[in-house]
C-alpha cells in the first residue's frame, strides 16, 4: 500500500481519536479530499522540478506512535539552547512532553495546538487565524491540515513583548521502525508586539523519520517576529517545512534557516505582505555534504505599495550534495515603490555536487526596484594561498573563507547564544576549531 | 515649446502604426487547409524532393501527431487550429530567377517598401539576400560571387536538390524532429528556408541575409534555416521578418540550426518585426521558433536579436557548447507594447571544458504587454572551468505591463563560475526631467534613455541592421509615455 493510500485509510481512525464535533472537523475533511486528488508532488510540477520525494515515500511509516515515550533531559540537553532562559515546547514522537517543556499562559500564550483546537477560550482566535494563509490547494499542506492535532500555539496579545525567546523542539525516539510526523504550528503576534522563536527537529536514532510540518505566522500591525530554524538532523531524517507568513502594515518579520543536516530538506517559505511599509527578511545558510539534498523554495508576494523584502541565501556543497534555490518575487500592479532584493551565492567544493538555482521575478508594477543575483563559484585560490602563506593550515584556511562567505547571514542572528551555537555547528560541520567565535 | 500631449501621441500612433502592414497582390499557389500525411506528401512532391526527404518529413509528422502543444510558457493566446491553416503558399510565378530582371515587378515593389531594395543592395551594400515570401524562397542575390569562394548560399529546397549529402548530414542534428511540438511540425511541413555552407578556412566576404515575409491570408509560415560553418570559417548571417496587417492570428513556426565546426564562428542576427496586432490586441503573428547552435572545439556562436513584433513570441536561441574552449553568446532586446506577449531567452549548455557563455538580455515592456526572460545555464559534470555571465535588465513603462524573469541555473561541476544578475526598474523621473531641462521633449528623452539601455545589444548588430533596429525601437515604443 502506498503512503498516500495508507494516510487516507487511516484518516478515519484519526478522526475518531480526536473530537469529531469540532468545527475543525469540516476543515480536516475538506483538506483530506484535496490531498486525495492532489497527492504528493512529483518532479513534473515546476516547483518540484529538482526535488523528488520518491526515496522518502517508499518507507512504511507508522502514522500514529503506539506508546508515549519518555526521554531524560540530560540525553537531549544538547539540542536545547540551554544557556538562555526560554519558554520551551517539546514534542516526543509528535506527542507533547510536559516534563521537558516550560509553557506559559502569563501575558502571552506559548502552549499547545491541541488545547487551542479544543478549548473554547481560543475559539475566536482559531476561527480568525487557523488555516487562513496556508493555501488550501496544496497537497502537502492539505495533508498536514487533515491530520493537524498537535504542535505549538503561540499567541502574543497586542502591545506585548515576549520576555523570553520560545523554543520549539520536535524529538523523535526511533521507537517506531519508521515514523511520519505532521506538526502544525500557529503563531499570532498582535499589534506592537514582539517575539523570537527557535525551531528544531531532531531524531535520536537512525530510524527513518519523515516530517511534514506546517507553520502559520501572523504579524499584525507593527509586530516584530524573528524566527530561526535549525536543521541539523540525522541522515535518516527528512523534512518538508511549509511556512506561511502573513504581514500587516509596518510589521517586520524575518525567517532564518540554517540547514546543515538531514537526508532531504525542503523549505517552502512564503511571505504575503498585506499592508504598507512592511519589511520581510529571508536568510539562509546551507552547508551539506554526502548525498544530502536541501531545497529552498521561497515566495514573497508584494500586494501593497511601499514595502521591502530581502532574501539572502548562501550555500556550500561538498561530495554529492544537491542544493536547490527557487525564489520568487511577485509584485502586484498596485504595489508601487517596492524594493525587493534576492541573492543566492553558492560554493561548490566537489565535482559531484550539484546546484540548481532559479531566482525569479514577476513584476506587474512599474515604479519598483527589484533585483536578483546568483553566483556559483569556488573559494578564491589566491585568498587561500594568502592565508596559508601566513601559517594557517589548509583546512582552517578553507574554513575561515567559508565562515566569511556565510558571515553576513550569521551576523543577522539577534540572539547571541544562538549565534554561538550556530557557529559551533558550523565548526563541527567543517571539522575545525578556530579557537574563536565570529 | 509646445507640449507633446498624450492625445497628440495617440493620433500619431493611429497613423504610424505598422508600416509594413501592406499586402502584395501576387497570385499564389496555396494548398488547401489542414494537415495530414497526404498534405505532407503533397508539399514534398511540389518541391520535387527525393524519397529520403519525403520519408524524413512523414516521420516528423508522425512524431508531431503524438505530441501535445506545450503550455508552460508565460503567455496566453488562443491555441491555433492546426487543421485550419494552409501549410503551403508560394508566389505563383516561375520559381527560379537567374537575375533580378526576371523577378515579378510587383514583388520588387514589395521589397522596395520593405526597405530592401535588391538593386541597390547589389551595387552598394554588399549584402547577399535570400528572400523568403510565404515560405518560398523567391530570390537569392550575389550567388555567383559567393560561389567563387565555394560558399553555398541558397534556398533549402535547392540545397536538397543540389547538395543532398550536406543536407542529409546536418539536417535535424541540432534540432531533432522530436525536440518539441513546433520543431516536429516544422520538420513535417517546412516549405523553404535558407541553406548556407561555408567551406573550410573561408571567411565569408559579405553579410548573408534572409528576409521573411508572410503575405497570403490563412497561411502559416514554416521556414527552415541551416547554416554550416566548416572548420576555421566565419560567417555573419542576418534575418529579418515582416507580415501584412490582418485581424486573424498567423502562425510562424521556424527552425534554425547552426553548426560551427572546429574553430569556426557564426554570428546570427535577427530583427524580428512580424505584425504585432493592433492596439486592442487583435490579430498579429504567433512566433514560435526553435533556434539552436552547436559549437565544436574552439568554435563560437553569437546570437543577436531585436524582437519588436509578433503578438506572441516564444523563442529561445540556444548554444550547445560541445567542444572544448567553445564560446556562446546571446544578446537580445525584446520590446513589447500594447497587448504583445514575449517569453524569450536562451539556453547555454556547457558540455566541453573551458567553455564560456555570455547572456545580455534587455526587456522593455510598455502598454498592457507582458515580457518574460526565461533562460537556462547548465554546466555538465565534464565541463571543467566553465564560465557564464548573465545579465537581464527589464524596463517597465506604465503600470499595466509586466516584466518577469525565470532564470534556471544548474551546475554540476565545482570549477564552474556562474553569475547571474537581473534588475527591474522604470525610467527615472529625474532622468526625464534632466532631458526636459535641456530642451529635449519627453518623447525624445525616452527614446534616448531606451537607446542607452539597449546600447550593449545594438552595438553587436551589423551596421545596416543597427540603424533599422534603432528606428524600430522608437516606433514600437511610441505612445508609451506616462
Amino acid at each position: 500500500m502506498s503512503l498516500k493510500d495508507k494516510l487516507i485509510s487511516s484518516f478515519f481512525a484519526f478522526e475518531e481519536q480526536v473530537d469529531v464535533s469540532s468545527d475543525i472537523h469540516t476543515i480536516r475533511n475538506k483538506a483530506l479530499k484535496n490531498f486525495e486528488s492532489k497527492g504528493f508532488p512529483t518532479k513534473k510540477e515546476e516547483a518540484w522540478k529538482y526535488t523528488s520525494l520518491n526515496s522518502i515515500l517508499k518507507e512504511d511509516y507508522s502514522i500514529f506512535p503506539k506508546k508515549e515515550s519518555t526521554i531524560e533531559y540530560r540525553d537531549v540537553k544538547k539540542y536545547f539552547i540551554h544557556d538562555i532562559d526560554a519558554y520551551t515546547i517539546v514534542f516526543i514522537d509528535g506527542i507533547y512532553s510536559s516534563h521537558l517543556s516550560e509553557t506559559t499562559h502569563d501575558k502571552i500564550d506559548a502552549c499547545l495546538m491541541s488545547s487551542a483546537l479544543d478549548k473554547p477560550k481560543y475559539k475566536e482566535i482559531m476561527e480568525k487565524y487557523f488555516n487562513k494563509i496556508a493555501p488550501s490547494d496544496d497537497g502537502l499542506n492539505s495533508l498536514n491540515t487533515a491530520f493537524s492535532r498537535e504542535g505549538a500555539f503561540i499567541h502574543i496579545p497586542n502591545n506585548t513583548v515576549s520576555d523570553k525567546p520560545i523554543q520549539i523542539l520536535n524529538l523523535s525516539t526511533g521507537n517506531e521502525a519508521a515514523l511520519m510526523l505532521q506538526p502544525r504550528n500557529l503563531v499570532v503576534v498582535g499589534e506592537n508586539s514582539q517575539v523570537q522563536i527557535i525551531e528544531r527537529h531532531q531524531s535520536l536514532t537512525e530510524n527513518p523519520v519523515f516530517t511534514n510540518s506546517v507553520t502559520e505566522i501572523f504579524a499584525e500591525k507593527r509586530a516584530m517576529v524573528d524566527y530561526y530554524k535549525i536543521q541539523n538532523d540525522k541522515l535518516s531524517a527528512s523534512l518538508i517545512d511549509n511556512t506561511y507568513v502573513d504581514q500587516k502594515d509596518e510589521s517586520n518579520c524575518s525567517v532564518h534557516t540554517f540547514s546543515f543536516g538531514g537526508k532531504l530538506t525542503r523549505n517552502n517559505l512564503n511571505f504575503y505582505q498585506r499592508g504598507e511599509h512592511i519589511d520581510s527578511t529571508m536568510n539562509g545558510v546551507t552547508i551539506i555534504e554526502g548525498k544530502q539534498h536541501v531545497d529552498h523554495n521561497t515566495l514573497v508576494h508584494h500586494s501593497q505599495p511601499n514595502c521591502e523584502s530581502h532574501q539572502d541565501y548562501k550555500g556550500i556543497f561538498d561530495d554529492k550534495a544537491v542544493g536547490v534555490f527557487n525564489g520568487k518575487v511577485l509584485v502586484d500592479k498596485i504595489a508601487q515603490k517596492i524594493n525587493a532584493y534576492q541573492s543566492n551565492n553558492n560554493i561548490l567544493v566537489s565535482d559531484k555536487a550539484t546546484i540548481n538555482s532559479k531566482p525569479q521575478l514577476e513584476i506587474f508594477a512599474d515604479d519598483v526596484q527589484c533585483s536578483h543575483g546568483c553566483t556559483i563559484g569556488q573559494l578564491d585560490e589566491e585568498a587561500l594561498f594568502y592565508l596559508k602563506s601566513r601559517g594557517i593550515p589548509a583546512k582552517e584556511a578553507r574554513a575561515l573563507l567559508m565562515y566569511a562567505f556565510a558571515n553576513n547571514v550569521l551576523e543577522s542572528v539577534k540572539i547571541p547564544e544562538l549565534k554561538k551555537r550556530i557557529n559551533k555547528l558550523i565548526a563541527n560541520k567543517l571539522n575545525v576549531n578556530l579557537g574563536f567565535d565570529l | 515649446m509646445s507640449k507633446f500631449t498624450e492625445d497628440d501621441l495617440k493620433k500619431e500612433l493611429e497613423t504610424k502604426e505598422y508600416e509594413y502592414g501592406f499586402y502584395t497582390d501576387i497570385e499564389s499557389d496555396t494548398l488547401p487547409n489542414g494537415l495530414n500525411e497526404d498534405i505532407v506528401r503533397a508539399i514534398s512532391k511540389k518541391k520535387n524532393e527525393p524519397e529520403w526527404m519525403t520519408e524524413w518529413r512523414l516521420e516528423a509528422y508522425r512524431i508531431w501527431e503524438q505530441m501535445e502543444e506545450p503550455d508552460w510558457a508565460n503567455v496566453n493566446y488562443p491555441k491555433p487550429d492546426f487543421q485550419n491553416i494552409s501549410y503551403y503558399s508560394a508566389p505563383n510565378k516561375k520559381p527560379k530567377y537567374e537575375s533580378l530582371d526576371e523577378v515579378d515587378p510587383e514583388l520588387l515593389d514589395t521589397f522596395e517598401k520593405l526597405g530592401i531594395s535588391l538593386d541597390e543592395q547589389k551595387k552598394l551594400a554588399g549584402v547577399a539576400v535570400d528572400v523568403v515570401m510565404d515560405s518560398v524562397s523567391v530570390t537569392t542575390t550575389f550567388k555567383k560571387t559567393l560561389a567563387e569562394k565555394g560558399i553555398i548560399f541558397c534556398s533549402i529546397s535547392e540545397a536538397i536538390q543540389e547538395h543532398p549529402e550536406l543536407v542529409k548530414k546536418y539536417l535535424g542534428t541540432v534540432v531533432p524532429r522530436k525536440d518539441n511540438f513546433y520543431a516536429a511540425l516544422n520538420s513535417a511541413v517546412f516549405s523553404d528556408g535558407s541553406f548556407c555552407y561555408i567551406p573550410k578556412g573561408v571567411r565569408c566576404p559579405m553579410e548573408l541575409s534572409t528576409y521573411f515575409r508572410i503575405n497570403q491570408a490563412g497561411t502559416g509560415q514554416f521556414e527552415r534555416t541551416l547554416v554550416v560553418a566548416d572548420k576555421e570559417s566565419y560567417v555573419s548571417y542576418l534575418e529579418g521578418c515582416t507580415a501584412p496587417m490582418r485581424d486573424e492570428n498567423q502562425l510562424h513556426a521556424a527552425v534554425v540550426e547552426l553548426i560551427a565546426l572546429d574553430d569556426a564562428e557564426i554570428k546570427y542576427s535577427t530583427v524580428q518585426n512580424w505584425y504585432p496586432g493592433n492596439s486592442e490586441g487583435k490579430g498579429g503573428v504567433f512566433n514560435f521558433v526553435t533556434k539552436r547552435g552547436l559549437c565544436e572545439d574552439r568554435a563560437k556562436i553569437s546570437w543577436t536579436q531585436v524582437e519588436t513584433g509578433s503578438a506572441v513570441t516564444w523563442k529561445y536561441p540556444s548554444c550547445i557548447l560541445k567542444g572544448d574552449y567553445s564560446i556562446g553568446e546571446f544578446y537580445s532586446i525584446a520590446v513589447t507594447n500594447n497587448y504583445q506577449q514575449a517569453d524569450t531567452g536562451t539556453k547555454m549548455i556547457h558540455l566541453g571544458k573551458n567553455t564560456k557563455s555570455t547572456i545580455i538580455s534587455k526587456g522593455i515592456s510598455a502598454g498592457k504587454s507582458q515580457n518574460s526572460y526565461r533562460g537556462l545555464v547548465q554546466i555538465q559534470p565534464r565541463a571543467t572551468n566553465a564560465r557564464n555571465f548573465s545579465q537581464c535588465d527589464s524596463l517597465l513603462m506604465g503600470n499595466e505591463c509586466g516584466a518577469h524573469t525565470f532564470p534556471y541555473i544548474e551546475t554540476k561541476n565545482k570549477s564552474a563560475k556562474v553569475e547571474h544578475e537581473a534588475t527591474t526598474s522604470k525610467i527615472g523621473e529625474d532622468q526625464i526631467f534632466y532631458c526636459n531641462q535641456r530642451g529635449i521633449d519627453t518623447e525624445k528623452a525616452i527614446a534616448l534613455i531606451v537607446n542607452g539601455f539597449s546600447k550593449e545589444v545594438l552595438n553587436k548588430l551589423p551596421m545596416e541592421f543597427a540603424v533599422e533596429a534603432q528606428k524600430l525601437l522608437e516606433i514600437s515604443l511610441e505612445g508609451s509615455v506616462g
